[in-house]
């Protein structure tokens, strides 16, 4: 068992204005925690690198008062609580994200998107692992202002993530002061956002309403319906232990077309990774999947 | 090297916008109000500004409208970065001619992807 990086072994726990004695994190909770995670979302602890375990599940124990992470695990085990498993799931997932991240990527889209419309189909879109949902909401911006200036069509677009908390806050649209403010054109929070009391936003309903969202695990759960023209998929996989990932990759390239493209992570390849998708010629970091090797069918 | 000219009636924002622009390595000078961010633009032409709305002297807009009238040779980005977090005050300073607005508070991330907007990093 690897532990987190930054991961410390006793974490002193406030509840209220009291300071708790505590007992350091035993290697079979943290395993607990790994099994759980893992299992959930097939996501390892190990990799966790910018994320300290006990820091991320603080506001949680605070919550439910609970003053150790032996506790916490305990809590978790013995099952009377049946929401507990999921909001320690939602809390050690990795929820970074950013509205535009790495603009040039939405360039490629755009025009991985008229090439799709110019074999006479509406584009299908997947964003998968899209976090809170930035990554949809700045894809239904830009189409929306293409829709407006070229007449062009919406693309589908389906949005999920293994997080149910994520995936509620995405479906809500709300968004804190500091969340709007990257990556998000001061002209687009104007056009699509509503300021609420508590600098609060929220986005407009016809921002959210071509997007589909919904829960689902890439490592165990089929794929949302239909074929995808282009699936992305960035800063996911390097979460994921080999079999998981394999398995993820698997799932994308199950839901999409033949000619359809896959968007990985900046600092992300398949290069070693998986045979099932191969680089594409069109973009940095697009891939499209490899021609199927199926002996069956070979001379 | 791209320079930033900070104007804020408080020092310690100024100081705090400096210390983050100069790890981004943008050049930095300060100005405590309007007046003094009007007569360091004549002198030398920043590449961006970062404006806060209330100052005494000659406010935000007050400068933006001046600096209208000075006829610059070239025009610097104009960076909004306020306690005015309203959406009426946002549709003024863009109407007045602001690239990009930052709501205060702001942290490191925010100045960076708003820089990046307006193409300074």
């Amino acid at each position: 068992m690897v532990m987190a990086s930054g991961w410390t072994p006793a974490t002193p726990v406030r509840t209220g204005s009291m300071s708790m004695a505590q007992s350091p994190l035993s290697g079979q909770s943290l395993a607990v925690l790994s099994a759980l995670l893992e299992a959930r979302t097939g996501q390892q602890i190990a990799s966790h690198r910018s994320t300290r375990v006990d820091t991320v599940l603080l506001p949680l124990m605070r919550e439910r008062r609970i003053d150790t992470l032996d506790q916490l695990v305990c809590a978790v085990l013995d099952g009377r609580d049946p929401q507990l498993a999921g909001r320690v799931i939602d809390a050690l997932v990795n929820c970074e994200t950013s509205f535009f991240r790495d603009p040039h990527v939405f360039d490629n889209i755009v025009e991985a998107v008229a090439e799709v419309e110019r074999e006479g189909r509406r584009a299908r879109i997947w964003s998968a692992g899209c976090s809170t949902g930035q990554e949809p909401l700045s894809l239904a911006m830009m189409f929306a202002d293409r829709q407006q200036t070229q007449g062009r069509p919406m693309p589908e677009i389906v949005a999920t993530d293994v997080s149910e908390a994520a995936i509620a806050r995405a479906r809500s649209g709300c968004y804190t002061q500091f969340e709007v403010q990257r990556g998000l054109p001061i002209r687009q929070l104007v056009r699509w956002f509503e300021g609420r009391p508590g600098n609060e936003w929220v986005a407009r309903p016809e921002l959210l309403r071509p997007i589909s969202f919904r829960q689902m695990n890439l490592t165990i759960d089929p794929a949302p319906s239909g074929q995808f023209d282009l699936v992305l998929c960035r800063n996911v996989m390097l979460y994921f232990a080999p079999d998981p990932k394999e398995r993820a990759f698997r799932t994308l390239a199950g839901a999409m077309r033949d000619t359809g493209l896959l968007i990985l992570g900046a600092g992300e390849t398949v290069m070693g990774q998986t045979d099932l998708f191969q680089l594409a010629s069109v973009g940095r970091g697009m891939y499209r999947k490899s021609a199927a090797p199926d002996p069956v069918f070979r001379a | 090297m791209k320079t930033c000219l900070v104007v804020d009636d408080s020092k310690v924002i100024r100081k705090v916008a400096r210390h983050i622009l100069e790890t981004l390595d943008l050049q930095v000078r300060e100005a405590g109000d309007g007046r003094e961010a009007l007569e360091a633009c004549l002198e030398d032409i920043p590449d961006v500004i970062l404006l806060d709305w209330n100052m005494p002297v000659m406010s935000g807009m007050d400068f933006l409208r001046a600096l209208r009238d000075a006829n610059l040779a070239r025009r610097p980005r104009i960076v909004f970065c306020t306690t005015e977090n309203g959406m009426a005050h946002i549709r003024a300073a863009i109407d007045a001619g602001a690239d990009e607005y930052i709501m205060k508070p702001f942290d490191r991330d925010t100045l960076e992807s708003k820089l990046q907007l307006v193409g300074m990093i």
